[in-house]
């Protein structure tokens, strides 16, 4: 069980100068046990026509196995600075991430969608393995993923 | 300098040098394993084939791969469900799991990062450097050993250890220098220390926004064989922007979904190439049989580890402690040592503790630390120099031969030259000899001439003493033991008695075997086993000195066999040929693994005089495989002094002996071995031509004769024992 609290203090549009107009989101994930060495997930969010708005999170801390998250490093061309300050390790098999953000009100209900890229060494490459859209209702329900991702939720 | 940087690093780095060889070599199956197993694509497959048959069979296919290996692997989803599986190209249809083999899963992580992440990560590329510090400095002294790069494989003597640690070294090297540099390539990549990450092109912004091109009608995928094939992405099933991702052993490109156009391209970069190259020249992958070749070379570090330590402990345990050293500028005596192992250190700690108790003060120090302006109250220089390899400075007299060479004026206190060494390496105390032709060149006053012992023989030593204390005018009894061995009790059970007549007394001694602990059979300590040649060594009764004498026996004859000649006043000697059946004797057993005849089945042509019969006539009593030996034999008078002149006519029936020669010194004419071995030229040069192999056993003045005539007789044949001694071919055993 991974807990972190962090505070995006970037220039995307996924937060805002003010907490009052911000929320601690909780996004859990849950791996299964697929049998690999740790995975590598990349959580961002994309708005409404599917351009790239910004990253949440980056599990997993070589840069060179990127690339292996194909969406993500597709839209961000493998730029590390989206990810820098929310890196933390690669996930092992059945492990849980959780992590807990100050995410913008804007976010919600406007058509964002938060996607999981994953990758395991040896194994195959997951883009998209999740894709959620981001409102109110649908916070507290847990989706599974693709292929490595046994279930993913967000809590307000 | 190069001892210490082979020594430190072996010994801290030994567990982690060790879990890496042996995981290592466990991995290096693996790629041979898959490249087995992998049902290979046929050689004019293309890739629009392979992925037209594929997609047939899972219509939800989404990334080809290929590895190195051959092996093709198709991911996909149906109905939402991920499938993989291991693919045969001839059918497009599923084999094998495409799942990773846990096994090796385990290994690679242990091999790696012993499952401790980045640290762990860091503490393997910690070994493979020490892997890398050690095999370079292990070649070094391999080659300082050998006498230069160009000896690499000469033949090697010494301790078995020591032996068999340069044995695997000096094959194995190739293969741990490549796998530690490779290694810290790879762990340099891994933490973005190195430019070599991927650059795939820019994903085009502009698509066709169709789908549902044929696969044969993609650029190039037509053409493009299935080994050079590494990743075939699809689009997603209903995203009109997304695009096929093609890799190939050359780049990476897109390939449009609508019309089949090449959108992007971009090649390997040159870092990428040879990142590539260095992975798999590391992991074997993509190169089985390297791989297979450097795993097992990787198994010989366990080896080495082991002989290694077992090289240490023996330095150490050699080395002693010495106790009220004086300093250098109040010593009367300066004692320098010149020692490669540590076991001349031990005879310098006896001469010194016997000089201190005859009421001198003595300084020992390394002959590298010569430095006679210190020596200000100093009556003499003793230097005790061994040598290393073939006649180089041993390491703790580096530089000395330079610093003596550089002085103009040398000190006048007089200087003793004590080599040590083994007979048996052809350049026999050379470094000693070096040193007391440079003393002597300078004009150095001699306290006592060069004297030698031989493989640290307690006799030699105790004789050199006894003439220095007599230079000294005062009373010096050395008895130094270099490793006391755990010592057995040997009962007589019979004697033969020969040379009365001849003023030679000599006794065939027959001990029986003594009992042997499961532990000494199990580990063969003692004399659980022995063979001709072998020595023992015999504590006399009143002298802690051991007598070492030649075995004529082997453990399988079931007895222990010396001959013994009786020496004027000699103690042991004395004692031994007074022994009845059913006396007994302490003694230990002491290997001699230089002066055996080897499995070969070459010829054998064996000189021995007086008691120097007896190890040989061991050989030929061992010899039921019968390798012609031809046996020379110089004695006093046959009637007298025919050791095993009964035996040797049954092992000459037997086949275990081709052809006797004898010399016989005490008639009107005397012939002595050297004059056998001339009348018999022609024979003994043609048997050495051709690979014969020549063991001398007997006096010091005996075996210089033999070598002196061998030289003459070889001459005209371009041959020399010098160069034959180099070979392994020319041995002595000499007293």
């Amino acid at each position: 069980m991974k807990s972190l609290l962090a505070t995006l203090a970037l220039t995307t549009a996924l937060t805002l100068p003010s907490l009052a107009m911000a929320r601690p989101v909780t996004l859990t994930t849950t791996l299964n046990n697929y049998g690999g060495d740790g995975a590598y997930l990349a959580l961002y969010v994309t708005d409404t026509s599917g351009a790239y708005v910004g990253s949440l999170w980056m599990a997993g801390g070589k840069s060179k196995y990127y690339e292996h998250l194909t969406d993500w490093y597709r839209a961000t061309g493998g730029d590390t600075a989206q990810v820098n300050g929310i890196t933390g390790a690669s996930i092992g098999a059945g492990r849980t991430l959780e992590i807990t953000l100050n995410l913008a009100d804007a976010l919600f209900d406007a058509g964002y969608t938060l996607h999981i890229d994953a990758a395991v060494e040896d194994m195959r490459d997951s883009p998209n393995e999740v894709a959620v859209p981001l409102t109110t209702t649908g916070a507290g329900t847990s989706v599974p993923g693709r292929r490595y991702v046994a279930s993913f939720a967000y809590d307000m | 300098m190069i001892r210490a940087l082979h020594r430190w690093p072996g010994l801290l780095a030994l567990v982690l040098v060790t879990i890496l060889s042996l995981s290592g070599a466990a991995l290096s199956v693996f790629p041979a394993a898959e490249r087995l197993a992998a049902p290979q694509a046929e050689t004019e497959l293309t890739v629009a084939t392979l992925a037209d048959r594929i997609q047939l069979v899972y219509p939800g296919v989404e990334q080809i791969r290929r590895s190195p290996s051959g092996q093709i692997t198709a991911y996909w989803f149906d109905q939402g469900t991920p499938g993989a599986a291991v693919i045969d190209p001839a059918t497009g249809e599923g084999v094998a799991s495409a799942d990773p083999n846990q096994v090796e899963r385990w290994i690679t992580n242990l091999h790696r990062s012993l499952f401790l992440g980045d640290g762990g990560r860091i503490a393997m590329a910690a070994g493979a450097a020490a892997m890398l510090v050690l095999s370079l400095s292990g070649a070094a002294l391999v080659a300082r050993r050998t006498g230069g790069w160009r000896h690499w494989f000469a033949p090697l003597r010494g301790p078995l250890a020591g032996r068999l640690h340069v044995e695997i070294a000096r094959i194995a090297v190739v293969g741990l220098l490549l796998s530690s540099t490779t290694a810290l390539w790879m762990t340099a990549s891994t933490f973005d220390l190195l430019p070599d990450g991927g650059a795939p092109p820019a994903f085009p912004a502009e698509v066709s926004n169709e789908t549902g091109v044929a696969l044969d009608r993609l650029a190039g995928l037509s053409e493009i064989p299935v080994a050079d094939l590494r990743e075939l992405s699809f689009p997603y099933p209903g995203d009109t922007t997304d695009v096929f991702t093609l890799k190939t052993d050359r780049g990476t490109g897109y390939l449009d979904q609508g019309d089949g156009v090449l959108l992007a391209w971009a090649d390997l970069t040159g870092w990428e190439r040879v990142s590539e190259t260095i992975y798999m020249l590391h992991t074997g992958q993509g190169a089985a049989v390297l791989g297979l070749v450097l795993g097992l070379m990787a198994l010989g570090v366990p080896a080495m580890g082991a002989t290694g330590v077992l090289i240490w402990l023996a330095g150490r345990r050699a080395r002693p402690r010495i106790r009220g050293n004086q300093p250098a500028g109040r010593a009367g005596t300066i004692l320098l040592v010149g020692s490669e192992g540590g076991s001349t250190w031990g005879f310098a700690a006896t001469l010194h503790a016997a000089l201190t108790q005859a009421g001198q003060s003595v300084h020992v120090g390394p002959m590298s630390g010569f430095a006679p302006e210190r020596y200000t109250r100093a009556e003499r220089i003793i230097l005790l120099a061994a040598t290393y390899g073939d006649g180089a400075a041993p390491a703790s007299a580096k530089g000395f031969l330079d610093r003596l060479n550089a002085f103009d004026r040398v000190p006048d206190m007089p200087i003793a030259v004590l080599g040590f060494g083994d007979r048996s390496f052809p350049a026999f105390c050379a470094f000693a000899k070096d040193v007391a032709a440079a003393a002597q060149a300078k004009g150095w006053p001699e306290l006592l001439p060069l004297e030698t012992v031989d493989r640290q023989s307690p006799q030699d030593f105790a004789r050199w003493g006894r003439a220095l204390g007599d230079a000294l005018r005062i009373d010096l009894e050395l008895s130094h033991q270099p490793v006391l061995p755990k010592t057995e009790t040997l009962t007589l059970v019979s004697r033969r008695d020969y040379g009365a007549e001849v003023q030679a007394p000599t006794a065939i001694l027959r001990f029986a075997l003594p009992r042997v602990t499961l532990w000494q059979r199990l580990v063969g300590a003692g004399f659980a086993r022995f063979e001709a040649g072998d020595l023992i060594g015999v504590l006399p009764e009143g002298s802690a000195v051991p007598r070492l004498y030649s075995l004529a026996s082997a453990r399988c004859d079931g007895f222990i066999e010396i001959v013994v000649k009786k020496h004027p006043g000699g103690l042991c000697s004395g004692q031994l040929t007074a022994l009845e059946p059913g006396d007994t004797v302490t003694a230990f057993l002491r290997r001699n693994p230089g002066f055996r005849p080897g499995p070969s089945r070459a010829p054998l042509i064996l000189i021995g005089a007086g008691t120097g019969i007896g190890p040989l006539a061991g050989f030929v009593r061992g010899n039921t495989r019968r390798r012609p030996i031809h046996l020379f034999f110089g004695m006093r008078h046959p009637k007298s002094d025919f050791f095993y002149g009964e035996e040797l006519p049954a092992w000459q029936d037997e086949e275990r002996l081709v052809r006797l020669v004898t010399a016989v010194s005490r008639v009107e004419h005397p012939h002595y071995v050297q004059d056998a071995l001339r009348d018999d030229a022609a024979q003994v040069t043609r048997l050495i031509r051709d690979g014969a192999r020549v063991m001398v056993c007997g006096g010091r003045e005996m075996a210089a004769g033999v070598a002196d005539t061998l030289a003459e007789i070889l001459a005209p044949a371009g041959l020399t024992p010098a160069v034959l001694k180099a070979e392994g071919r020319y041995v002595e055993d000499v007293y």
